[in-house]
């Protein structure tokens, strides 16, 4: 049954533009449901921020269903708040109490500057995946489907690197900023493949190399692993870094055959 | 005006239709194809496969997405699978049967050359999608698996645990990323189309909105293709994504596109009830859980106790007792009616008593807890962290909300609308579901159209383009639209009344789902026509959005799509007053059998309805194309 909670406390983060100072607004909740998301919170608050003529809160949200990867907030420090496996428009204001402090930021990361209040730019991702990101198959030359057997281990553990819905939480929790956790759940679920193959190498060397010119470096803190809403598990990271390894001998000799 | 509504079907027989299609052809050759410059506008699967394949063959491609990056579209939220005539389980599958059952599930309201090519090309989307290294599951020996689905008596359905949509737009995105960093496809993010230009009679080009900057551009090219999705967020609760809209296809429309069946939205019957009045979405609950759970209602309507104490002989599974063959399988719209029957008797379960049952517990008995968790894990989980209960151990409440809409944009065999250049693709298309559509088609739809049926069909139009110029964006009519569209955006901010777009959304909203929803009855829709025109007008007096048009604005974005909204709810209702019969998920109550099922008028309403726009929302003007069936007979849809 559905309580209510009161006098929650928010401040949130306002930020004209890209290129002015931000700061911290207080904003008080008097009463909202706990069956309530927490996107739909700020709906409520934006509603009353609209009707006593002011901005409301600009925030990225979409699917409201945790798949399409658009939202993505710093709820008290943690990327997608409090709840694990959780992205922030799947969090339910149950988790929360009357009277909580609720300290609500955007991802903080140089690769993804702020374009107003809580909404950033993640299109380094983009840049990752053309580079490299994929598996050239033009359409309408692909053989019978079931022409190539692949054992239900791989498929599966392609698709548990697949699972990445690209929100970038994982670079917002990574003290560093990096994004080797996204990077390398998508080489792995292209790399561990049979179709992912015939560029396994080339792959990888575009991909983390596009990635290094936008992002920090990764020092194994495992934060990303932590904060991403799939759990994509941080092995995928030291799989990507045997390939790249190999990438550098791999890819000169086919050169070197030219 | 008179408009003759060719479907341009080839003649023949339709299973050929296709083969004569592509062999009569007009091409354009490779060297030349980069003369043509094409617009795709969304980046969903139909967008986003278009715009990679047209980019391979070689044309120039500028692909325009409102997200932030072409991999957010809501295909990506699509759960259950995709179809595919494959027959891999030796289980009588067969391009005919899935082509029938598209036919039958539509209602015999879809077109049967268009719903046959479809079934054609559903087993090149399969080995295409592998080839791009989609994980669909598989079995231990390594070959694909598959799962049947509402409405079809075979398992065709592959996916990719409860994530079909998500690995198959993936797939697609990696391709049109391909293209993009090859420098082939120009890609516009976070820019809108708000308006659709023609030029004697021809898409010359889009004008777009930079929602960061505020920004009104125009873009000519040789053709465009609309891939922006449906229109089920009308009814403001639905199960599509915040941003999803009617827009583009709205403008189109306004430019002379003829808009088909507006009154087929499909009622989606497994969702998250709703559980709070602040709620801005509802969340579906994939059909596939139907192959394993058990709908059921209390018989008794007071009854208050927990799911698990109520013994079997006072549970009434309505499924499995109406449609027996079926079972809890039956197609989306009839399962949705007879949800929505048990809880209009009282019988709802849940606080609000407003869904009904969806209990694993036998499946769980048989196959064991881990084989349910393998199949379902991840929905279990979604519910749980939505509804607060977990459903291993307490049945699922579901109940119908709004998912897809069958109607959209008119087009022909080759996808073009009535704008010769403007092209309409996935969803935003009215052409293969006719008054339903079947679990794990639109996936296959919106794919079909963007790999295999488009790139076939713009080189008809363009190769006799060759080399003529076609206007530029300094072309007064991209400067009419230019202005015509600041000027709209400029009249929303400039009202300074009272009310937020969502409060308008949620009105709006509210009028079409009580009386253009599940059920629809003459009163209820001429109440809703009286009632809409007021609301619409208070919309243009008493709208509040604050901020400016030269920034980012989301309330200003959204301003634009609620009127459109507005337009087209106005466009349903009259749509639904008009066919006067029941079919697939148009329930007009006046027309049911003795037993509540849809009750078709052959006779009268074998027909496509495609509406004309006059200028003015209530005065659009009918017309019909005639559906004719060769390779199918008419014949009442019975699941029983």
């Amino acid at each position: 049954m559905s309580n209510h909670l009161k006098n929650l406390k928010l401040k949130i983060w306002r930020q004209d533009g890209p290129n002015t100072a931000g700061r911290f607004q207080d904003y008080v909740i008097d009463e909202i449901s706990d069956e309530a998301s927490f996107l739909e919170m700020l709906d409520v608050l934006n509603e009353r921020l609209i009707s006593d003529d002011e901005l409301p809160v600009v925030f990225d949200h979409d699917c409201r269903e945790g798949i399409c990867g658009t939202c993505s907030l710093m709820i008290n420090g943690q990327a997608h708040g409090p709840e694990r496996r959780t992205a922030t428009c799947q969090l339910h204001m149950r988790k929360f109490k009357s009277g909580d402090e609720i300290v609500i930021e955007p991802w903080r990361a140089s690769a993804f500057p702020i374009i107003k209040d809580l909404m950033v730019d993640r299109s380094a991702f983009d840049r990752i995946i053309e580079s490299g990101g994929f598996i050239t198959a033009p359409t309408g030359g692909a053989p019978d489907a079931n022409l190539i057997p692949i054992p239900k281990p791989v498929a599966d553990a392609a698709m548990d690197s697949a699972e990445c819905i690209g929100c970038g939480a994982c670079v917002a929790a990574c003290p560093n900023g990096a994004a080797n956790l996204f990077t390398a759940a998508k080489i792995n679920h292209l790399n561990v493949l049979p179709q992912g193959q015939a560029e396994r190498y080339k792959r990888v060397e575009a991909m983390v190399e596009t990635m290094d010119e936008y992002f920090g470096s990764c020092t194994n803190h495992g934060e990303c692993q932590a904060a991403c809403p799939k759990e994509i598990s941080i092995d995928v990271i030291a799989l990507m870094n045997k390939d790249y390894r190999k990438s550098k001998v791999k890819n000169r000799k086919e050169l070197s055959r030219g | 005006m008179t408009i003759t509504l060719d479907s341009k079907i080839p003649s023949g027989p339709v299973a050929d239709a296709w083969s004569t299609y592509k062999s009569d052809v007009k091409l354009v050759a490779p060297g030349n194809k980069r003369k043509f410059k094409v617009i795709v506008v969304g980046t969903g699967l139909a967008g986003a496969s278009a715009a990679a394949t047209l980019a391979e063959l070689g044309y120039q491609v500028d692909a325009f997405t409102f997200h932030d990056t072409p991999r957010r579209a809501h295909s990506i939220a699509a759960q259950g699978g995709i179809n595919a005539a494959k027959n891999y389980q030796g289980d009588g599958d067969s391009v005919y049967r899935l082509f029938y059952d598209t036919i039958k599930g539509g209602d015999f309201r879809a077109r049967e050359g268009n719903v046959h090519r479809l079934a054609e090309v559903s087993v090149n989307i399969i080995d295409q999608m592998v080839a791009q290294g989609v994980p669909f599951a598989r079995e231990y020996g390594g070959l694909l698996d598959n799962r049947s689905f509402g409405g079809a008596q075979v398992s065709r359905t592959f996916y990719a645990r409860g994530q079909t949509g998500q690995q198959l737009l993936l797939g697609a995105y990696q391709q049109l990323a391909r293209q993009i960093g090859l420098g082939n496809v120009r890609l516009f993010n976070r820019t809108e189309l708000v308006d659709v230009v023609t030029v004697e009679g021809r898409c010359a080009g889009i004008v777009t909105r930079d929602l960061m900057t505020g920004d009104v551009v125009s873009h000519a090219a040789h053709a465009v293709v609309m891939a922006t999705g449906g229109y089920g967020n009308v009814f403001f609760l639905s199960t599509n994504a915040m941003a999803c809209n009617v827009t583009a296809a709205w403008r189109a429309h306004r430019k002379g596109a003829l808009f088909a069946n507006p009154c087929y939205t499909q009622i989606h019957p497994t969702c998250i009830p709703q559980s709070d009045p602040t709620q801005s979405k509802l969340t579906l609950m994939s059909e596939s859980l139907r192959n394993d759970g058990r709908v059921w209602v209390p018989k008794n309507p007071d009854e208050n106790r927990p799911a698990a104490e109520i013994p079997e002989d006072e549970r009434d599974y309505i499924l499995e007792r109406l449609y027996p063959s079926y079972g809890n399988l039956a197609p989306r719209d009839i399962s949705s009616r007879a949800a929505k029957r048990s809880v209009d008797s009282g019988r709802g379960v849940g606080p609000l008593k407003n869904g009904v049952y969806l209990d694993f517990s036998d499946a769980i008995n048989r196959l064991g807890r881990h084989v349910v968790a393998e199949r379902y894990g991840n929905l279990f989980e979604m519910y749980e962290r939505i509804a607060g209960e977990n459903p291993y151990d307490m049945p699922m409440r579901i109940y119908p909300a709004s998912h897809y809409t069958m109607g959209g944009l008119w087009v022909d065999y080759e996808l073009q609308t009535t704008i010769p250049g403007l092209y309409a693709a996935g969803e935003a298309n009215f052409s293969d579901h006719g008054a339903n559509r079947l679990g794990a088609s639109a996936l296959m739809q919106g794919l079909a159209d963007g790999y295999f049926v488009l790139p076939y069909t713009i080189g008809n139009y363009l190769a006799p383009m060759l080399n003529k110029p076609i206007p530029g964006t300094d072309h007064p009519a991209f400067k009419e639209a230019e202005q015509a569209a600041r000027q709209r955006f400029q009249g929303y901010l400039g009202i300074k009344g009272t009310r937020s777009p969502d409060f308008f959304h949620r009105e709006v909203g509210r009028i079409i789902w009580d009386y253009c929803g599940m059920e629809r009855t003459q009163q209820g829709l001429e109440k809703a026509l009286s009632e809409l025109p007021a609301l619409y007008e208070e919309f243009r007096k008493d709208l509040r959005v604050t901020g400016d048009g030269t920034s980012l604005n989301q309330t200003l974005e959204k301003a634009g799509r609620v009127d459109d909204f507005f337009q087209l709810g106005m466009l349903m209702c009259r749509d639904a007053l008009e066919r006067e019969e029941s079919c697939g998920g148009h329930f007009r109550a006046e027309h049911q059998t003795d037993e509540g099922e849809a009750l078709r008028d052959d006779d009268k309403f074998a027909h496509v309805a495609a509406w004309e726009w006059t200028g003015e929302p209530t005065q659009s003007v009918r017309h019909t194309e005639e559906l004719t069936f060769e390779a199918v007979h008419l014949a009442t849809r019975s699941y029983k």
